[in-house]
């Protein structure tokens, strides 16, 4: 096992839910300014979940696994990678799901709302 | 607090926000539930890869399993599922309304709300009768 151990989870993740970009039409990646003020405020929340965690040896990380790369507060690269790829899987999935079945997410107009159900591409 | 004290607390804090706060009511979707449960299955294997492999250790004393830190974990039980503790579903399940909520508030702030998702290109056999059918969901 390697220093890229833990990284390499990270980039089955999103080699995992990357292709629902082009096969699902996700189009999550290519509205980049909304997935980024999406993402932030979830990496710096769960960082400090994290540091305090740490802080508090509710978790500690094998040195041999994690690139090295280290925040102040012990907080591991790998770590912060974590709360940037996880959201991203979990929008590339909903996206998804709502490309296959039409259901309505929650940012449809009202509109374009009708019995439940999305109508229209808009 | 202890990790499983913070766990709930997480959830909960990611669900009245998702409900009181910004109100994008995802937990109260069908779309919501559809896509957590296919995140749920892949965070079991993500995550049981790094327990398992001890890449990320527990103290016994912060989670409800007794498992020391510098012991194994079991696949199943000492409150623990497939080698993660079972904190870390509560964990990834706060992240996870959070993220979701977030992506959903902004969409409807205006910030690239449009083009929606889809069609797919694999074309699932419900997919094909509506653009068939012309009726864009049944």
């Amino acid at each position: 096992m390697s220093h890229l151990a833990y990284v390499a989870v990270l980039g089955f993740i999103l080699v995992g839910s990357g292709w629902l970009e082009l096969a699902m039409r996700t189009r999550v990646y290519s509205k980049w300014r909304r997935l980024l003020l999406s993402i932030i405020p979830v990496v710096l929340i769960f960082s400090m979940w994290d540091l305090y965690a740490i802080a508090q040896g509710h978790w500690s990380f094998d040195w041999a696994h994690v690139t090295g790369v280290v925040f102040p507060g012990g907080l591991p690269l790998d770590e912060v990678l974590f709360f940037i790829v996880v959201p991203i899987a979990a929008i590339l999935t909903l996206e998804a799901v709502r490309s296959v079945k039409r259901w309505q997410i929650g940012d449809e107009p009202a509109d374009q709302i009708r019995d439940g159900r999305r109508v229209g591409d808009a | 607090m202890t990790y499983t004290q913070l766990a709930v607390v997480g959830v909960l804090v990611a669900v009245v926000l998702d409900l009181f706060v910004i109100r994008t009511g995802l937990v109260r979707r069908r779309a919501f539930w559809a896509s957590y449960a296919i995140i749920f299955f892949f965070q079991l294997v993500t995550n049981g890869i790094l327990t398992g492999l001890r890449i990320v250790r527990y103290d016994g004393s912060a989670i409800i399993g007794s498992t020391p830190t510098d012991a194994p974990p079991v696949f199943m039980g000492d409150g623990r599922i497939a080698y993660a503790p079972v904190e870390d579903l509560l964990f990834g399940f706060a992240l996870v309304v959070l993220a979701l909520s977030l992506w959903v508030y902004w969409g409807r702030k205006g910030v690239e709300r449009t083009p929606y998702s889809g069609p797919p290109r694999i074309l699932t056999s419900g997919a094909e009768a509506d653009l068939r059918s012309g009726t864009g969901g049944k």
